[in-house]
């Protein structure tokens, strides 16, 4: 299919503080219906929107965490997440979400969907895509 | 429809233009049967089966899921013969996400077009 | 004269904190809010350097601690947890507040 274009999601801000991380949530979840390539990318602060454990029962605002581990049922197969941005920020792999999609072409086995990469290899994911939004 | 309230045992429960409902923690079985009444949709063990699995996925995921989204998801857990458009257009004409989601007391569906 | 010093940015997105710091003195108090809490986390850059400060309590307020998942074992040592109750003592237990922005 050639009209199928590759969407990359850009997430830079921390997930409470300002209306983007929701936001950008929100536009995925569209899009998905528009059945197009979808990736994510997560770099500088919004990594933080994926460091498991949130708790916003005392801040009186929903928990939208658990929308991002059903990002697979919505075929978004692709999230990459900076190393660099990670590490600066005193965080790892372990301190992530787990993110997962049935993998079609094989026997719908459960893989997971986060990607950790580096900066140089952020910059070559951004020049591939077709399309990118930033939030 | 405008805004308004849902009568339930002499309770008024609010709703918004569409006819969801405006706190998710005001719903019970028998709102549900109300709102399903006023979508002229009478609730089968069927509906019901949607209707549940829809809180569940709500209950998880924070939610409400797309159609596409939910065929799949009841495609896996009560396999093709419910897992399909058909089935649930049958039992929600207006939309399988919409319908059942307002009886289910969820938002609409993020994306619902 | 003590001050209240808030800060709601995240360390690594605006420099923020490390202006509220470049202006603190002894006695002073650093609270951290909203974004602004991100700097706790152990082994990050901004950690290191609210370690470094001296004669300046740290302070951070739990219900943006919680919602952001850190918990205390991902903090650094030295960070007085206060909840929006704590937060009121500390505004009225010092003399004004400054709030970096």
């Amino acid at each position: 299919m050639s009209d199928v274009k590759k969407f990359l999601y850009v997430n830079r801000k921390a997930p409470h503080g300002t209306i983007y991380a929701l936001e950008s949530l929100e536009v995925v979840l569209i899009g998905a219906a528009f059945e197009q390539d979808v990736a994510l990318a997560f770099l500088d602060d919004g990594v933080f929107q994926l460091v498991k454990g949130w708790d916003t029962s005392e801040l009186g605002a929903k928990n939208f965490q658990p929308a991002y581990t059903a990002l697979g049922d919505y075929d978004v197969q692709k999230v990459y997440v900076e190393r660099e941005s990670l590490e600066e920020r005193g965080l790892s792999e372990d301190d992530l979400i787990e993110m997962t999609y049935e993998d079609e072409d094989d026997d719908f086995a459960e893989k997971s969907s986060i990607r950790i990469v580096s900066r140089e290899e952020m910059a070559k994911i951004m020049a591939d895509a077709d399309v990118i939004l930033s939030f | 429809m405008s805004a308004g309230y849902y009568e339930v045992n002499g309770k008024q429960v609010p709703h918004d233009e569409e006819g969801y409902i405006t706190n998710l923690s005001d719903w019970s079985k028998e709102l549900a049967e109300v709102i399903a009444k006023q979508e002229n949709i009478d609730m089968t063990d069927e509906h019901w089966e949607v209707v549940n699995f829809l809180r569940e996925y709500y209950d998880e995921y924070q939610i409400a899921p797309a159609i596409r989204v939910l065929v799949k998801a009841m495609k896996k857990k009560f396999g093709p013969e419910k897992g399909n458009n058909k089935y649930l257009y049958e039992l929600f004409p207006y939309g399988p996400a919409k319908q059942a989601c307002k009886i289910a007391g969820l938002p609409k569906p993020t994306g619902c077009v | 004269m003590a001050l209240l010093h808030t800060v709601n940015k995240s360390p690594y997105e605006r420099n923020t904190l490390e202006s509220c710091l470049n202006h603190v003195q002894e006695g002073d108090t650093v609270l951290l809010i909203e974004d602004g809490v991100y700097a706790v986390i152990k082994g990050g850059r901004a950690a290191d350097v609210l370690a470094s400060v001296k004669g300046v309590k740290i302070a951070a307020l739990s219900a943006d601690l919680k919602a952001r998942g850190i918990t205390a074992d991902k903090m650094i040592d030295g960070v007085e947890v206060v909840d929006y109750g704590g937060f009121v003592d500390l505004v009225t237990s010092n003399d004004k507040v400054q709030a970096w922005l």
